[in-house]
Parts: C-alpha cells; structure tokens; sequence
C-alpha cells in the first residue's frame, strides 16, 4: 500500500437525528484511507446513528458529508448487528458471503464466476472455507462474524464499517475478530470504522477515536485521546 | 383407480387442479421469505381483508375479484407500511385489521343476502369456484410470480437475510418488500375462492415451515418447499374428491402431516 492518504469520507459540521431531532450535532472529522477509526460514547448517544448516516442511509439534518468516489454505489464492506431472525436461518455460508456482491449494481441478476472465486478467496481469508456448505444457523457466535466479515469484504473495496462487531462473542472469539481487523487494516490496507463498547481492545489497535457524547464530543488520534478527559475517564486502564 | 381417472373427466376438476398447482406453487415460493421474515401474519390478514371485500362484492352484485384485487393489494401495502414502522406493535395491528376486515363482511353480508352459498364457498373454499377467468388469471399470475423470483432470487434472498446490510450496498429494499407483498395479495386474492378465507394463508406458511425443518441451504428450501406444497395440494384435492371432505380443509390436513413429518425426520437425525 502506498502511503498517499485520501480522504473517504469527510464530514463537515454534520447535526444528525430522526424527526427533527438532533442526537448529535456539529460533527466534524474526516477519515481517510487505512484510518482504523473506533466510535465510542454512551448508550443512546448516536454511534449507530452516524454509522448509517457514514452508509448514506439516512441524510444529515445539518452540514454535509462528502464520500469519495470509491465509495459510490455501495462499495462499502458493513457488519451490521445480527438481528434475532438472522440466528436460525437457512442458508450457506456461501450463499451468504456471495450476498456481499448485490451492490446496486443493475441489469444482473446472477452473480459472475470471478465474483463467485472473489467469494472463495474472501471465505479463505476468514478462515471460513472449510465451513462454506455448512448452514448458517449452526456456527457459532464468532464463526457467524466472521462469515458476515467475508460477506462484507465482498461489497468493500476500501472501508468496513462495523457496528459493535465483539458483542455476544467470548472473549476468545473476541481476540481472533480484533486480530482479523487489524489484519485486514494492516495488510490490506482497508479503513475500518467500528462501533464498540469494549474500549480498552479496540484502543490497543485503534488509529483514531471518535467519542460521542450527549453534548459533545471528541475525535483525534488514539494517543490524544488517551491524553484528553475523555481518555482519561473511560480508558485509563488502556495503556 | 378408476375413480381416479374419472376424476379427470370432470373439467372443474381439471380447473381446479391447474389453478391450485399454480397458486400453491407461488404461494410457498413467497411463503419462504414471509416466514423468515417474520411477516407470516401479513397473509393471514390479507385473506380476512380479501373475505370482506368480497362479500361487500358479493352484496353490490359486482363482479368479485376486479373489487378485491385493489382493495387487498392496497392492504398489503398498509400491512407492511405497519410492520416496517413499529415492529412492536405490528402483529396487534394486523390483528385489528384482520378482525374489522372479516366483521365488516359478515355485517354487510347479514344485512343483505344473508350466509348464502356463496359466503360459505368465500369463507371455507370451494372447488366450483374456478371459472375460465380464473384459470386465465392464475396462469398468468403464476408466471409474473415465478418470472420475478427467479430473476431477483440474489436480491429476495439478501433482503430476507439482512435488510440493512442490503440496504447499505444499495439494494432498494423497500421496493422489494413492496413487490414481495402485491405478488402476495394477487395469490391470496386468487387462491381464496378455492380454499377458503380462513384456510389460504395455510399454504404460504406450511411449506416454507416444513421445508426449513429438512433442509439447510436457501435454495434448497426454496425448491423443497415448492415441491411439498404442490404434492400436497395434489393428494389433498385428491382426498377431498375421493372422501367428500371440503377442498381447503383437505389440503391443510395434507400440509399439516406433511409438516409432522418434517419434523419427525428433523429430530430423527439430531439424533442419529
């Protein structure tokens, strides 16, 4: 990887909120490529939020923010959540990970044969080749992750975007998606942005930190943050 | 089995036969996603929706089905408009709906012609009620269905799977819902008459529930539950014929062991 940074995405005094109600205002920050980006904060303090509105799903109500061509068209890698239905649901491992390739691109209904050995190569650098006729529903917390990191790679060219990828796995499961991530974000060369309540790992690889509070908030580098309040208060048994 | 072949002599037999093959067969290819996504309840809802504008039909000597296609298809909508919005209270609304559906058509069909023959064939099915029409509507709508599943399989899958994630990479899942819950309407409007308000939304939840039982793979529940859900239409209408029991009831029986059946060998094989 080249070191000439260009900005992914960059926002400017952005407010956002759902009904006419701002969560959070006046964000600024930009995050450019090979950045690993940690969002942490409180409860209700609207990481999520600003993760879909990074996604474009939801406009801002105040300010802009401007993506880089490389990510138009949803070339984006994101790890959702896993919601309830998702637990007990039918499907391979590589019917899963091929999903990753359907971004919005029209006129095609199937997927190539170069998407289909894109999908192998991604399942193989997860570690979940073995499993790939295996059903979904069968793995175990962490393997479900990391099928759903494949299935990311596949939409990603440059970013991944995670919201609150260690949560429910333990702690041994946890280690191993850290590991992969700054894998990917070392040797790949891809951003990561990730949404996380577990702050002391995510700071041990963390490039920058952006902490969202009710009132304010706070982003900057992982060493200026542990030297600012914030760090201060909620990762002083980081170091 | 001479009775049987002279079971096909009979063309309302043979109407029935094609139309139920066809209904069934989109009804469990839409089921799969339905069920998966939580939005069984919608069909169940749609058919008590269809029951009323039906017999508001019925009352209004109009012609049925040119009524309660828009009517239920304008439902569907509202349904899933309620799912998407609060996943909360969803299954209350359209238990609500339902229940008003069903009340106004029992009210307007009291007032007016009373529970005649033909309110009783709406709520419980009838085979006689297919007519040329019918025929004509359900093959084309069966291959609008099965045309729109196989060309957007990839994007049904991905949507029922995880919404956001497709949402993110630009799949325009509203528009797929969407579509997901008119093609629903349409085959519930049509395979109504056949099997009954109250028995239709059987057949879209039965074969998907079954297949999932057996198989692990998506397309292997797609297929599985296409082919359960026409065989048992064909040995329920069978019985039906040869026992003299009503048409939908039969079919929902069949479904029914079917599905025990999946069961058995699901847990069977945990086992072994």
């Amino acid at each position: 990887m080249t070191e000439q940074k260009n900005i992914l995405i960059d926002c400017r005094n952005v407010s956002l909120g759902y009904e006419g109600k701002a969560i959070s205002s006046h964000l600024s920050f930009s995050l450019c490529s090979g950045d690993y980006l940690c969002v942490v904060g409180e409860n209700g303090s609207g990481k999520s939020t600003l993760l879909k509105a990074m996604l474009g799903l939801l406009k801002p109500m105040e300010g802009q923010i401007a993506r880089d061509k490389s990510l138009r068209a949803g070339a984006i890698g994101y790890l959702p959540q896993q919601t309830r239905a998702q637990r007990d649901f039918p499907a391979t491992v590589n019917e899963v990970v091929l999903s990753g390739f359907l971004s919005g691109r029209k006129g095609r209904f199937f997927y190539t044969p170069s998407e289909k050995s894109r999908a192998l190569m991604n399942m193989g650098k997860l570690g979940v080749l073995e499993l790939k006729n295996r059903c979904y529903r069968e793995l175990s917390g962490g393997q479900q992750q990391r099928v759903l990191l494949a299935r990311a790679l596949c939409a990603a060219g440059e970013l991944l975007i995670l919201d609150e990828p260690v949560t429910g796995l333990d702690p041994a499961a946890a280690h191993d998606m850290y590991h992969t991530l700054s894998y990917l974000n070392r040797t790949e060369g891809l951003a990561v942005v990730m949404v996380t309540h577990d702050l002391p790992n995510a700071l041990k690889y963390a490039t920058h930190v952006l902490h969202a509070g009710h009132k304010d908030w706070f982003f900057g580098t992982t060493a200026a943050y542990l030297a600012s309040p914030y760090g201060e208060k909620f990762g002083g048994d980081a170091q | 089995m001479s009775l049987l072949l002279e079971m096909f002599t009979y063309p309302f037999i043979l109407r029935a036969f094609v139309v139920g093959i066809l209904v069934s067969l989109c009804a469990a290819l839409l089921g799969v996603p339905l069920v998966l996504k939580r939005y069984s309840m919608i069909g169940d809802g749609l058919s008590h929706v269809s029951f009323g504008a039906l017999s508001v039909a019925l009352a209004c000597g109009w012609s049925p089905l040119p009524v309660s296609i828009p009517v239920v298809v304008v439902a569907a909508l509202l349904l899933l408009r309620m799912t998407e919005r609060s996943r909360m209270g969803a299954d209350a609304a359209i238990a609500v709906t339902s229940a008003s559906a069903l009340a106004v058509g029992i009210i307007v069909t009291s007032l007016t012609t009373g529970m005649t023959t033909d309110v009783d064939s709406y709520m419980f099915g009838s085979i006689l009620a297919m007519d040329r029409a019918d025929v004509a509507l359900s093959v084309g709508l069966s291959a609008a269905v099965l045309a729109l599943f196989v060309l957007f399989y990839h994007r049904l899958f991905a949507i029922t799977f995880d919404e956001s994630f497709s949402q993110a990479t630009g799949v325009k899942v509203g528009l797929y819902n969407t579509l997901l819950s008119v093609l629903t309407a349409l085959t519930i409007v049509l395979g109504m008459r056949m099997m009954g308000a109250m028995l239709i939304s059987s057949l879209v939840i039965f074969p998907a529930l079954s297949a999932m039982r057996v198989l692990k793979s998506f397309r292997g529940v797609v297929i599985c539950a296409a082919a359960l859900s026409v065989i048992s239409f064909c040995v329920g209408l069978t019985a039906s014929y040869l026992l003299g029991t009503p048409v939908g009831a039969s079919v929902v029986i069949v479904n029914l062991l079917v599905f025990l059946a999946c069961c058995a060998l699901s847990r069977m094989r945990r086992r072994g």
